[in-house]
């Protein structure tokens, strides 16, 4: 029997793309759909998936949990442990259609929560960390259940399949967002479980990835030291604990995340001014542990903003454009060409260099 | 009785006569005075009885004359009751000694290193060619920061704790001034400051020659304290706590007053003549909370402005010690596995106490990792790290660096004799006699480590391109990049590194 994500580490190929309206409009999901598929062949059917930011504003200020379930048992127990842990303030099955090449699906489910006053405040947790607990707990303790998205006024759509069959599937035409990434998954090796997709989501984080580490047990074996645990075996999902390690609980900047995880070459550091020279020296001798090395390009989605980084080396492609208000970025320059024939400016940004974006405005 | 004593030399040295010039050089050359001319006979004769099979005069021999070779002579065959089993009751039996041994245990216990293979990159991802791409072998040796402190404007406070900086992540490790030559000394210091990496003083004091190369030194504190004051402490980068050595754990040091000449015994701070004894434990540390009192101390004397290491030996309980160490405010645990070298032990110690490094080191940092203070201390690992493979793999089960020695006397010309303890070195190092030590130049020996270490530079980032890492800190405990070969379920998951093939 083929093992699964988190029983072996499989590496993947991939394409990303993102797709960021500065300005705060709600762009439906459509237009990611075109992109990703016109990067079908960098995908290969084994895995698509989409995050959208902006999507939920008449729950903007609840979690929006999004949980795959194997069977009707494993729900119950879930929603039994969500009983106890939250006030659900709404609940109901993710809209699907039937497409004929996604197949097997689990049973999909949407809440919108917000914490138990008094659990929160017996946990002595802040609110934040107290739901990324019970993500884990759930992920690691309920056989079945698997919560693959769990920000507020964002949501994660993934499945085994080609990117456009899985946007379909989820009817993302439906929705409309400020922000939307997108991946299509090559993996060298898996059985097609729909939590093994991508994007990765952790609160209002979410991380589509292209690559294949080469830093990968160092940097799990280190952040497991905080509380995390790697179920899954795969890049993204260390990546993602990374950044919400660095961001969140450090309170980095993303900048300062970027040069922890793609830190600049020593022979670079040295040549900076003092002031530059001292930060860049100490994050890397303070987090040496969280250098990611090896290819990879990554789409970080969060709350009012999205951060593109290659690795060091640039070791694969990515492609940025800008049009008015929009950002656009790719794996192919094609995947932007077909939704923005005629971008302000086009450019591939340098490796280890982030571009990061944000609302100029709250979301329109 | 002088057959009862008798014992068959174990190495023959055989000379082919028909090269032999009788130019005496060998004669000259042999401090343990094996060769020799017989006028009678016109020809060079040797006392096989007194050879250490060290190669001197094979080496310097102009003609190629000289060859040795292992004996055939042998006692009845026995699996249980070998040659050098029997001949070691006959010694004991003569003199009711402690038998004495030098370097590093030489029984065939397994070498893990030579059991674990190393990743490469093929299609999924690409491997680097350290020709072409930077790839970085820095390393910063002390404790991480708790948390991030930020100034009124948001910069943030450089709130690090003293650490060491080494280009390449291998350090000289320590061998006292008594124990190896001062000529051995100035070549580790010299080429220390060269490599950009550290040499270590061991426990015999800092000879004021080599005060100025203190940025490339750790000064070390052992049980005999020998040689330490405060100037002592300040000359160096770093200061290392000696509890133990991978050769001889749980047993002190010994050297003989005939070694300690007037040299040693200023550096030392001893009585010349006097035999410099080191007692098995520091006699101000019984338990873990007087080591957290001496760390403290030392950085007192030092303002806080020098990283403290605790250097132990490898021993079965290492793990639960060096989470001792980790919450003593050391900022640094220095590790000798049982193969560590050694001027002299017990051979019943050095061959039958501790553990290996590799199973040391990888209980160690999974402990520590478990514990969630592995940020509290480096680990630097040695005893015995023979080639840059043995580093790589040792920083992809977890260590920050590695130690090395013996490799280091190897390339100043040890042929591992391991007759440390008779004072006799013919290659100048492990020996106080002026004829000899002036035989070790350190202008070539330095020059000698400096060429192994970037020799093993170089090999170090081929490898790690190969795996498509281009900085050493993503190699640090990526134990992925390991598999096992021909290693037992339990081996494997000390080691925490799948099978080949899995």
């Amino acid at each position: 029997m083929l093992l699964k994500e988190g029983q072996i580490r499989i590496p993947s190929g991939c394409a990303i793309s993102g797709i960021f309206a500065k300005d705060g409009k709600r762009i439906s999901g459509e237009a990611i759909i075109k992109s990703i598929s016109t990067m079908h062949d960098r995908s290969n059917g084994l895995g698509g998936g989409f995050a959208g930011y902006g999507i939920y504003p008449e729950y903007k200020d609840s979690y929006a949990f999004h949980i795959f379930y194997d069977d009707i048992e494993a729900r119950e127990k879930c929603e039994r442990f969500l009983d106890r842990h939250f006030d659900v303030v709404n609940l109901s099955k993710i809209p699907t259609r039937k497409n004929p090449r996604i197949i097997n699906e689990p049973l999909i489910w949407r809440y919108f929560l917000n914490p138990l006053p008094t659990k929160l405040a017996d946990s002595q947790l802040d609110e934040k960390e107290y739901v990324a607990k019970c993500c884990i707990r759930i992920n690691t303790q309920i056989d079945g259940a698997y919560v693959f998205s769990s920000g507020k006024n964002m949501g994660v759509f993934k499945a085994v399949g080609f990117p456009e069959d899985v946007g379909d599937f989820y009817r993302l035409e439906e929705y409309s967002g400020y922000c939307w990434t997108a991946h299509g998954r090559y993996p060298t090796n898996t059985p097609g479980w729909w939590g093994g997709a991508h994007p990765f989501a952790m609160l209002d984080y979410s991380i589509v990835h292209n690559g294949e580490i080469s830093s990968y047990d160092a940097n799990r074996r280190y952040i497991e030291m905080f509380g995390y645990k790697c179920s899954l075996l795969t890049d993204t999902e260390v990546i993602t604990y990374i950044i919400d390690f660095l961001n969140r609980k450090k309170k980095l900047t993303l900048e300062e995340v970027a040069a922890v995880i793609a830190a600049p070459f020593w022979s670079t550091i040295e040549h900076m001014e003092e002031k530059e020279r001292i930060k860049y020296t100490y994050l890397r001798r303070a987090f040496s542990s969280l250098l990611v090395t090896g290819p990879f390009s990554i789409l970080l989605g969060f709350d009012g903003g999205m951060m593109a980084l290659n690795d060091r080396l640039k070791l694969r492609s990515m492609v940025a454009a800008e049009k008015d208000n929009m950002f656009y970025i790719a794996s192919e320059e094609c995947a932007i060409r077909i939704i923005e024939p005629n971008p302000d400016k086009i450019w591939s940004p340098k490796g280890g260099e982030p571009i990061i974006v944000t609302l100029e405005g709250g979301v329109k | 009785m002088a057959a009862l004593d008798f014992l068959y030399p174990d190495y023959e040295v055989v000379r082919n006569f028909d090269k032999c010039i009788n130019c005496r050089l060998c004669e000259k050359q042999c401090a343990n005075e094996v060769h020799s001319f017989n006028s009678d006979l016109k020809k060079m004769i040797a006392d096989d009885s007194k050879c250490v099979n060290c190669h001197r005069c094979v080496a310097v021999c102009p003609t190629r004359a000289l060859k040795i070779v292992k004996t055939d002579h042998t006692f009845k065959e026995n699996t249980n009751w070998t040659g050098k089993t029997i001949e070691e009751i006959y010694r004991q039996s003569s003199n009711a000694g402690v038998l004495l041994s030098s370097m590093g245990n030489p029984k065939p216990f397994p070498v893990y290193w030579d059991k674990i293979l190393i990743n490469a990159s093929q299609v999924t991802n690409p491997p680097i060619d350290p020709l072409r791409e930077p790839m970085e072998t820095k390393v910063m040796l002390g404790k991480k920061p708790d948390t991030i402190e930020r100034d009124e404007e948001g910069n943030i406070i450089d709130n690090l704790a003293p650490h060491m900086e080494l280009d390449v992540p291998i350090l000289f490790s320590a061998m006292s001034y008594g124990s190896i030559s001062y000529n051995a000394h100035e070549s580790l210091a010299r080429a220390a400051e060269e490599l950009g990496i550290l040499y270590n003083t061991g426990e015999g004091g800092l000879h004021e020659d080599f005060y100025k190369y203190g940025k490339n030194t750790i000064v070390q504190v052992a049980s005999g304290r020998f040689g330490v004051h405060k100037d002592y402490l300040e000359s160096g980068a770093a200061i290392e706590i000696k509890m133990g050595q991978g050769a001889k754990p749980g047993i002190g040091g010994h050297l003989p007053g005939t070694k300690v000449l007037e040299d040693i015994s200023k550096t030392r701070m001893i009585p010349l003549g006097s035999d410099a004894i080191s007692p098995a434990p520091h006699h101000d540390i019984y338990s873990i909370e007087d080591l957290r009192q001496l760390v403290y101390s030392l950085k007192e004397a030092t303002d806080y402005k020098k990283p403290v290491i605790v250097k132990i030996a490898a021993v079965h309980n290492i793990a639960a010690i060096a989470s001792g160490i980790a919450r003593s405010g050391a900022d640094i645990i220095a590790i000798d596995g049982f193969r560590g070298g050694t001027g002299a032990a017990p051979t019943r110690i050095r061959d039958n106490v501790g553990i290996p490094i590799e199973l040391a080191l990888a209980s160690v940092d999974q402990r520590l990792r478990e514990e969630g203070i592995r940020e509290n201390v480096s680990l630097i690992v040695g005893g015995s790290i023979r080639s840059s493979a043995d580093v790589v793999k040792a920083i992809a089960l977890g260590a920050d660096a590695c130690y090395i020695a013996t490799a280091a006397l190897l390339a100043l010309g040890c042929h591992l004799c391991q007759s440390c303890q008779l004072g006799k070195c013919n290659w100048g190092i492990a020996t106080q006699r002026e004829d000899l030590v002036k035989r070790l130049n350190p202008d070539e020996g330095y020059k000698r480590l400096v060429n192994l270490v970037k020799s093993w530079e170089h090999e170090i980032k081929e490898i790690m391109g190969g795996m498509g890492i281009n900085s050493i800190e993503a190699l640090k405990g990526n134990r992925l990049m390991l598999r096992g070969i021909g290693l037992t379920e339990k081996e494997l998951s000390i080691l925490g590194i799948l099978h080949a093939g899995e």
